[in-house]
Order: C-alpha cells, then sequence, then structure tokens
C-alpha cells in the first residue's frame, strides 16, 4: 500500500471561536431554561395567589436599569478592543479592555446593591428561592466573564498582540450575556 | 493559532522529559492524571464507564433477586428506594453517557488527522468533573439520599453529584464539537469527517444543548430542596423535574455514538466505500432531534387516542397531540432507519460478496438492534390507550437502549483497540460475548416489556404471582449480562497485558487513524496526510485488491 501524502500539521481553524460560540449555546441554554421555569412557576403562583412577588419586596429600578445601560457599555468596549487590536493600537486595546473589566464590576456591584435593597431571604419561599439561583447564576457567569477580560488582556499585554481571535471571543461572550442580562432584566426585573 | 492551551509541541517535550525522570509508580500514575492526551483522557472514561458498568449490572441483578417476590423483601434490604435511583443514574450517568464519551474523546482527534483534541485540558478536567460528581452521587445514594432519600444533606449532596457530572460532560463535549470543527486533517471537507466522528459531533451538540438545561433545574431544585422545599416539591419533586435526562427519549441522543459505530465498522467489514453519505448523515441528526425531548424537559410525550383508531371525533386536537408526539418519538426512529438503511446499502451485495469477518461489527450490529428495539418500545409507552405508563415498561426501554450501547461500546473497544494500546482481542473468545450480551439484554428487558404489558407496576413491589415468572426471566439476563461484561473485562485485561504487535492497518480500514502506528503516538501522526476522499486509505489499496474488495 502506499502512503498518503503527507501536510504540514496543520493549525486549528478558530478554535478559540469556536470553543466559546459553543459555550454561549450552552449560556444560553441554560440561562432559556431557568427563566423559562421561573415564567412557569410565577404563572402558576399567580393562577394560585394573584402574586408572585413576596409582599414588602420591592424592586430597586435604578440600579437594574444602570445595569442594562452598562451592558450597552460592555458590548462597546469589547468591539472597540477588538477593533482597536486590528489596526494596531495597542494603548486602545488595552484601554478597551479594562474599561470592559471595569463595567463589568459595576454590574456584579449593582447586582449585589439589588440583593442589599431587596432584603429578601432565600428561605421565604419559592420567588426567593428562585431569584438567588437566577441571579446567582448570573453572578457566576459574570465573574467568568471578568475572568475571561483579565486573561485577553494579559495574553494581549504580554506580547500576543498578533492574536485577535480571543478578542473576538471575548466579545461575542459578552454580547451574550448581554442578551442574557436583556431577558433577565424584563423577566425579573420589569415584569417582576 | 489562537488557544489558551500549551501548543501540542512544548506539552509533549514536558512530558517526555517527566516521563524520563518517572522511576516510581506514583510518578506514573501522576502522569496518567495530569496527562492532556486525549487517548489518556479517553481510555479513562473508559475506565470510569466499565467502573459503573459493573456497578449498574450488580445493581440491575439485585433488583431483579428482589422482584422475584413481588410482596416480600427478598435481601432484606433497607435501601431499596436508592436501588431505584442507582440503577437509573447508574445507567445513564454511570454508563451510557461516559462510555459516549470516551469512544468520542479516545478516536475522534485520529479519525480526524488531528494531533489533539480542542481544549485539552478541558476535555481532562471534564473527566475529572464526572467522575467527582459520579463520586458524590454514588456516597449519597449510600447515605440514604436520592430521589426518595430520607437525609436532607445526602438528598442535596445527591442534587450536587449530578450537577457536576452534568458539567464535566459538557465542558468534554464542548471539546470534542470544537475538534470536529476546528482540527480536520487537510482536505477533509465536513462531508468527508468519518461516520463515527459525524455521530460524536451530533452527540456533543446535543450534550451543549441538554446538559445547561438539566444544571439550571438543578440549580433551582437544590436550592428549594435546602430553603423550605415549598416549590419544586420536596424530594419526588426532584425526579419530577430532572426525571427527563434519565428516561427516553433523551436517552437516544446518548446513544447515538453507538449507531456511529456501526455505521463506521459495515464498510470495512464489507471493504467497500459507505453508500449514501448524506442519508447516513441525515440519520445521525434526526435521532440528535432527540435532545428536543431534553431542552423542552420533556420526560413523557403522552398520545391520548381516546379509545379506537376510529374515533375521530375532535381531530383538531388529537392532530395537535400527533405532531409533539411524532416529533419527540418518531423523528429518532426515522433517524436510526435511515442510518439503517445506508448500512444495508453498504453491505449490499453488487456483482460479489466479501465479508471480512470483525467481532466489532458483531457486537456493534447486535447493539444498534437493541438501541432500535428500545425506540420502538418507547414510542408503544408514550401511547395512553395502551396504559404502558408508570409500569416496568418504561424501565425496559431504557435497559433496551443502555445494554444495547453497552454492546456498540465493546466492539468499538475491540475495534480501535489497536491504536489506543497497540493489541487486538482473542477473535474466538470475545466473539460468542456478543452472542451472550445479545441475549441477556433480549431476556433482561423484552421480560420486562411482557411485564408491563400485564400492569407491573414501575419499581420492585408487585401484588400479582403470575408476574414472579418475568421478573425471574428478567433477572436470568440481567446475570447474563453481568458475566458479559466480566468476560469482556477479562479479556480487555489479556489484550492490554498481551502481544503488542500488532499492525498499523490490522482490520484493512479506511479512515486515516489507521496510516499512524499502533499503538498510536502521543501526537498520533508523525506526519499528518492530506485526504482527497471520504475513504482515504481505500484509495490507496492495490486496484485489484480495491476491485476485488468492490465487485467480489
Amino acid at each position: 500500500m502506499q502512503a498518503l501524502p503527507s501536510a504540514p500539521a496543520p493549525a486549528p481553524q478558530r478554535q478559540m471561536l469556536v470553543g466559546t460560540t459553543l459555550a454561549v449555546v450552552a449560556i444560553v441554554m441554560l440561562t432559556g431554561s431557568m427563566l423559562a421555569v421561573w415564567a412557569l412557576q410565577r404563572r402558576e403562583a399567580i393562577d394560585l395567589s394573584g402574586t408572585w412577588l413576596p409582599d414588602g419586596v420591592t424592586i430597586p429600578e435604578v440600579p437594574t436599569n444602570v445595569m442594562l445601560i452598562a451592558f450597552a457599555g460592555i458590548c462597546v468596549f469589547g468591539q472597540w478592543a477588538v477593533w482597536s487590536a486590528k489596526h494596531g493600537d495597542r494603548p486602545h486595546t488595552v484601554l478597551a479592555l479594562g474599561c470592559t473589566a471595569l463595567v463589568a464590576l459595576l454590574v456584579i456591584n449593582a447586582q449585589a446593591f439589588v440583593y442589599y435593597r431587596m432584603e429578601v431571604a432565600i428561605a421565604d419561599g419559592t420567588y426567593a428561592v428562585m431569584f438567588y439561583a437566577l441571579t446567582g447564576m448570573f453572578m457566576l457567569l459574570m465573574i467568568i466573564g471578568v475572568v475571561f477580560t483579565t486573561v485577553a488582556a494579559f495574553r494581549y499585554i504580554g506580547g500576543r498582540s498578533g492574536d485577535q481571535e480571543i478578542l473576538v471571543s471575548h466579545a461575542i461572550y459578552w454580547y451574550a450575556m448581554s442578551v442574557v442580562f436583556s431577558a433577565i432584566w424584563f423577566l425579573v426585573y420589569v415584569t417582576k | 493559532m489562537t488557544t489558551i492551551e500549551s501548543s501540542p509541541d512544548a506539552v509533549a517535550t514536558a512530558t517526555s522529559d517527566r516521563d524520563a525522570d518517572a522511576s516510581s509508580m506514583l510518578d506514573a500514575v501522576a502522569a496518567v492524571f495530569t496527562s492532556t492526551d486525549h487517548k489518556v483522557t479517553g481510555r479513562l472514561y473508559l475506565a470510569g464507564g466499565l467502573l459503573g458498568l459493573v456497578a449498574t449490572v450488580v445493581i440491575n441483578v439485585l433488583m431483579s433477586v428482589e422482584r422475584i417476590d413481588g410482596v416480600d423483601t427478598v435481601l432484606g434490604l433497607q435501601i431499596l428506594p436508592q436501588l431505584v435511583d442507582a440503577q437509573r443514574v447508574g445507567l445513564i450517568f454511570a454508563t451510557l453517557l461516559p462510555l459516549a464519551m470516551a469512544g468520542c474523546v479516545a478516536v475522534v482527534p485520529m479519525q480526524l488527522g488531528a494531533r489533539s483534541i480542542a481544549f485539552p485540558r478541558l476535555a481532562s478536567s471534564g473527566f475529572w468533573m464526572w467522575f467527582g460528581g459520579a463520586i458524590l452521587t454514588a456516597v449519597a445514594l449510600v447515605d440514604n439520599g436520592g430521589t426518595l432519600g430520607g437525609d436532607a444533606d445526602a438528598v442535596g449532596l445527591f442534587i450536587a453529584g449530578i450537577g457536576l457530572m452534568a458539567v464535566g460532560l459538557t465542558a468534554s463535549a464542548v471539546s470534542v464539537a470544537t475538534t470536529v470543527f476546528t482540527t480536520r486533517a487537510p482536505g477533509m471537507t465536513m462531508r468527508r469527517v468519518p461516520p463515527f466522528s459525524w455521530s460524536a459531533l451530533v452527540f456533543a451538540l446535543g450534550l451543549v444543548l441538554v446538559m445547561p438545561v438539566l444544571l439550571g433545574t438543578l440549580a433551582y431544585v437544590f436550592l428549594d430542596h435546602r430553603n423550605g422545599r415549598t416549590g419544586f416539591g420536596g424530594n419526588e419533586g426532584i425526579f419530577t423535574w430532572v426525571g427527563w435526562i434519565i428516561t427516553q427519549p433523551v436517552s437516544f441522543l446518548f446513544a447515538i455514538p453507538a449507531v456511529g459505530v456501526l455505521a463506521e465498522t459495515v464498510p470495512v467489514v464489507f471493504g467497500k466505500r459507505a453508500a449514501v453519505r448524506g442519508v447516513l448523515f441525515a440519520g445521525f441528526g434526526l435521532i440528535g432531534v432527540a435532545a428536543l425531548g431534553g431542552v423542552t424537559q420533556q420526560n413523557v410525550q403522552n398520545l391520548p387516542w381516546a379509545g379506537s383508531d376510529v374515533n375521530v371525533a375532535d381531530l383538531g386536537t388529537k392532530i395537535g397531540d400527533l405532531v409533539p408526539f411524532l416529533l419527540f418519538n418518531a423523528l429518532p426512529i426515522l433517524g436510526i432507519l435511515l442510518v439503517m438503511l445506508a448500512v444495508l446499502q453498504t453491505a449490499r451485495p453488487d456483482g460479489g460478496f466479501r465479508f471480512n469477518f470483525s467481532p466489532a461489527v458483531l457486537f456493534a450490529f447486535f447493539g444498534f438492534g437493541m438501541i432500535l428495539v428500545g425506540m420502538l418500545g418507547n414510542l408503544l409507552h408514550a401511547a395512553d390507550d395502551l396504559a404502558l405508563q408508570g409500569t416496568v415498561f418504561e424501565e425496559a426501554t431504557a435497559v433496551y437502549v443502555v445494554y444495547g450501547a453497552v454492546l456498540a461500546a465493546m466492539g468499538a473497544v475491540i475495534h480501535w483497540a489497536p491504536k489506543l494500546w497497540g493489541a487486538t482481542f482473542d477473535t474466538a473468545k470475545v466473539t460468542p460475548l456478543a452472542l451472550l450480551g445479545l441475549t441477556g439484554t433480549i431476556l433482561a428487558a423484552f421480560a420486562l416489556y411482557i411485564a408491563g404489558f400485564l400492569d407491573q407496576p414501575a419499581g420492585i413491589a408487585y401484588a400479582d404471582d403470575d408476574l414472579a415468572i418475568w421478573n425471574l426471566i428478567s433477572l436470568v439476563g440481567h446475570g447474563l449480562m453481568a458475566i458479559t461484561v466480566i468476560g469482556f473485562l477479562g479479556l480487555l485485561a489479556l489484550s492490554m497485558r498481551g502481544d503488542r504487535t500488532v499492525g498499523d492497518d490490522p482490520w484493512d480500514a479506511q479512515t486515516i487513524e489507521w496510516t499512524t502506528t499502533s499503538p498510536a503516538p502521543r501526537d498520533n501522526f508523525v506526519d499528518v496526510p492530506v485526504v482527497h476522499s471520504a475513504e482515504p486509505l481505500l484509495d490507496l489499496k492495490p486496484a485489484s485488491a480495491s476491485d476485488d474488495r468492490s465487485d467480489a
């Protein structure tokens, strides 16, 4: 039998991009399913007792709206990092990544403030359990995002400035998180 | 290249240096535990899956012994509720999923001509998360946990253990799917991807879609269980909310790689190119529709038909019921039938007949048949008029699917053993095990089909003494399966310790993993081959031999 012709070892094509996209699909499925169960339980509670939000609980709308606006900023900063890197603008790339991390931390802080203001104990019933499960998962995803931003920034600062794929993947992650929070914002904080 | 992983060359160098210094057993074990070689990770999944299989078969035997007498307990066990949980979790999470993942992680990169799996540390950490979750789940069940457990902490541990397994399997699935999309050999278009790798892709994408849904639901159930148990039904609610993951139709999704083993081995045995590849790939995709049952958290899609087929009253409602029923239950069957059609088309004698026997194809064929019977059983189970819901019929469909997948997994191990540890199985000794496994599966599951039609309730207890015979037959079946598993493990050990002088292409195969040495080196290929067709090795066979193979 003859041998097959050999070729140079092929470089994986857009591995980070594909991997991030699959992770984003998983995140969307995760939060989508949690929101679906939320909607189901909410409807059943309203059918049963006419109310879903526990008595005495008020959702602070200012920080939740600020979080939504902040996500618009995160998307802009994430894309700014990509654009700057493609144009070889190292200072602006680093600045954009720094802004992304800063605003993401702001969102985490705002969510903690929402917890503080709502004063809902986790053992207060179905609403409280689901609220903390859903927003807790969201906080976990935010922390993962901040770590992603930090890794991308250090790799770029460390000299791998030609590696723009991770910045594109990083931007995709934050786009997905924006969609996720928009859904949470509408279902949990607006429709209540 | 953009990746946060070390380059394969750097990892290989580090590993080689470490191996050179490793003089103690501890170092060797540590090297395995920390390896990023996908073949090592795949073998770890295989070992974990086989361990889970042994435990699950033992549990099945214990349950069957208990069922011999429907009223009194035979073994005097106090953990019967945990036994029922352990069986279902064991079938799906400890057996079916790790065995399927083992094949995907170990074989797919080699089939694609990749030097490494994508995100090797992710795949490896996925295994360890799965393994840790399996241990936690087992500990919880022993400690009065599970869906009917009496110890709240152990029940919480049970939920957390399943969640950890889900995260780990998702991580490995992302790695497998990314590998198929990004690390194919030059010239290997998606259409030229080997059938097993294609089935692995559908399986991995399905896991990425399904497991997060399980995880989100588990988060709710866990917190609810720890805080008041008001919204999700307490212990019983656990099965209500997450039971869909350990039943049909979602288990069909997990069995797709088992179907892929048959599609991979039949063209090798008949020495022909796989026919109608488009139909074959579409078949895998249609079986993957079973993921819909997962994302909708669909446990059973009922088909109320109210009496008879001549009752056409309220036809609109009936059509409305029929559409989701067919979507969840009939499309996966259509998919496996398409795969069968493609396989038969490949095996069709055109001007002659050549059959280069391999025990792998026998295991794969029997496994495929058992999965198909399980799917058909699930179709019946969903029909309200047959009143099979709440009976042992559902358990029988799960046993058919999982034992079928186990047989196919054994075939996969036999087929790819040369590439994984450089040895083959003794054909004369391993072939009877296929027949034994087939017999065991049929006896274990078909007897419960009949018991289901005779209204034996799910679980262990039943009142009608006439049902005892079917449970006795089922016990014999599980016993035969246990013998099959023990025999296979023995032959596996002999194979791994035996003569490792097998050739690079012992099966006269067609895909490019057979161009590299047996066993495959750490980076799989010294030189990555260029691919010009879906069966690159068949292109290189001497023309006369090729003609013989296709025309004989």
